[in-house]
């Protein structure tokens, strides 16, 4: 791969857009379920308009995937490294979409409202349902550390390219354009 | 990496044991009452009720909620006696509460849950855990030893003041008669923007009667949930909405202390209950009455209660759902053996 391979801009800024949404509901929502404190109420507040920003962004994100599927990994890459970077993708997309529909889902079987923010109200997407509600709301938790493993792996992976392999994944991602180096 | 997954630890309270959870209160309702999977986790033993609220339009002066127009609005209810534990028998002194569920015409809804104490005998979510504990019953005796609640009320001055208040206060005969308290004070926002600080309550119509510790009707176990039924049977019951407006310097923040008695007070709907069902496949059964459902135009005040509530409620919510219910105490029609004349 070539340092000029990169993603596109819409591309990239909808990564690290989403990178800092991600990691603020990570945090925000294993912050809301360990404490009864004031922060709590502020928390949920936060969560559920998140979600869905998430949720918006994640699907407009697929379609561009899609559309602008982007430099190819380089090819020193062995097959068990392939298959985690393409995995981890996966896993983390299909996390994107799915955790805002399971807390929806949730909220929608435990017949809460769905706030999103004072006076806007998101239907209900499935009937009432206690039993459902308390899977559901197990799956979630359960999914959430899959998703902060994820995170942290993805995370790692992109610091081993930019500094141990240097083979211009980083850079392709990278927000800043790569600056000419001796060592590509 | 290390970093970011100790940062997530310390978020999740992996590195804090001690820090109070929503889970770690729960679970100190369990250590106390024991285990009744499927019943809410306090409050635990209830009735539901549907009913409404007929709005009369003064509050609309305090706050746009849509729930202070004029109108009639449905309502989903449950009387209850507070404490975990779902079999216990009726007693004058245990708190009475109700909890409604107001469904606006525009989809919005607001849960509150009151109770008939004039204050709440706590000002923290901490002081709450530590009550609780304080009056677990003795292994030895079965019964909550006095030196540790006494050990509890030197240590917090601001709920054996509270304590003082409430046993001060006459217990009414009955759900029927019994004043309903928010308790927590709220914030009112209007459609000007102007925010007032309140509190609220249900005043009954029924007249106060004291209850009466001879009447032998009280040892029946569900004496005072079956006379509500067979109130309910003869006709509705109905409660004046009276919300209390805060002068400045009144504390919103402390639900141990009473507000001035003078302080303003605006009727603002009626709420009429007009039948009883058992909790089994009543309606109340699958709402979680959490005190932040709120309309837009009351939002919580800073009082620390009420998010300890909502993420309390949440999980003995959570874990109720997942579990089977026995058959509650009360039914309706009450049973044979427990029926009042």
């Amino acid at each position: 791969m070539s340092a000029a391979a990169r993603f596109t801009t819409l591309t990239r800024l909808l990564h690290w857009v989403m990178a800092a949404i991600v990691l603020t509901m990570l945090f925000v929502g294993i912050g809301m379920v360990s404490t009864v404190s004031g922060r709590y109420h502020g928390l949920i507040g936060i969560h559920r308009p998140l979600g869905i920003a998430i949720l918006v962004l994640a699907v407009i994100r697929l379609v561009n995937r899609l559309l602008n599927p982007g430099p190819a990994l380089p090819m020193h890459l062995n097959r068990l490294e392939r298959f985690a970077a393409k995995a981890s993708q996966v896993v983390l997309y299909v996390l994107m979409i799915l955790m805002p529909l399971i807390g929806w889902g949730m909220l929608s079987a435990a017949r809460y409202p769905v706030v999103l923010v004072a006076g806007v109200q998101l239907p209900t997407i499935l009937p009432q349902d206690p039993a459902l509600y308390a899977v559901l709301r197990q799956v979630h938790t359960v999914l959430a550390y899959v998703f902060i493993a994820t995170f942290i792996a993805h995370f790692g992976a992109a610091l081993v390219h930019a500094w141990i392999y240097r083979d211009g994944v980083f850079t392709s991602m990278a927000p800043w354009r790569a600056r000419p180096s001796s060592r590509q | 990496m290390t970093v970011a997954a100790l940062a997530f630890a310390y978020v999740g309270g992996w590195m804090s044991p001690h820090r109070l959870s929503p889970a770690r209160m729960i679970a100190a309702f369990q250590q106390v009452n024991g285990s009744h999977p499927g019943f809410r986790r306090n409050h635990a033993k209830g009735l539901c009720f549907i009913g409404y609220f007929d709005s009369n339009g003064a509050g609309q002066q305090l706050s746009k909620a849509e729930v202070f127009a004029p109108g009639r609005m449905s309502v989903v209810g449950r009387f209850a006696l507070a404490g975990g534990q779902p079999f216990q028998a009726d007693a004058a002194r245990t708190v009475r509460s109700l909890a409604l569920r107001i469904s606006l015409p525009n989809g919005e809804e607001w849960r509150t849950g009151m109770n008939a104490i004039p204050v709440f005998p706590v000002n923290t979510p901490q002081a709450f855990y530590e009550q609780l504990l304080a009056a677990r019953p003795d292994a030895a005796t079965g019964k909550p030893d006095p030196t540790r609640m006494a050990d509890f009320l030197a240590r917090h001055p601001e709920s054996a003041r509270a304590v003082a208040i409430i046993d001060s206060e006459a217990n009414s005969s009955g759900f029927a008669n019994s004043r309903f308290n928010s308790l927590d004070a709220f914030r009112f926002v209007a459609a000007s923007g102007a925010t007032t600080s309140v509190r609220w309550a249900m005043v009954p119509n029924e007249a106060f009667a004291a209850d009466d510790p001879t009447d032998p009707h009280e040892r029946s176990p569900n004496y005072l949930f079956d006379a509500l039924i067979a109130q309910l049977h003869q006709q509705p019951l109905q409660w004046h909405f009276v919300v209390t407006i805060a002068r400045p310097g009144d504390p919103t923040n402390d639900a141990t202390q009473p507000w001035p008695v003078e302080r303003a007070q605006v009727d603002v709907g009626t709420l009429t209950v007009e039948h009883a069902q058992g909790e089994d496949s009543g309606a109340c059964r699958d709402i979680n009455f959490d005190p932040l459902v709120l309309p837009s135009g009351i939002e919580p005040s800073d009082d620390p209660l009420l998010s300890a509530r909502s993420a309390a409620y949440s999980r003995s919510f959570t874990l109720r759902a997942g579990e089977t219910k026995p058959a509650s105490a009360v039914q309706t029609p009450p049973a044979p053996s427990a029926e009042r004349p």
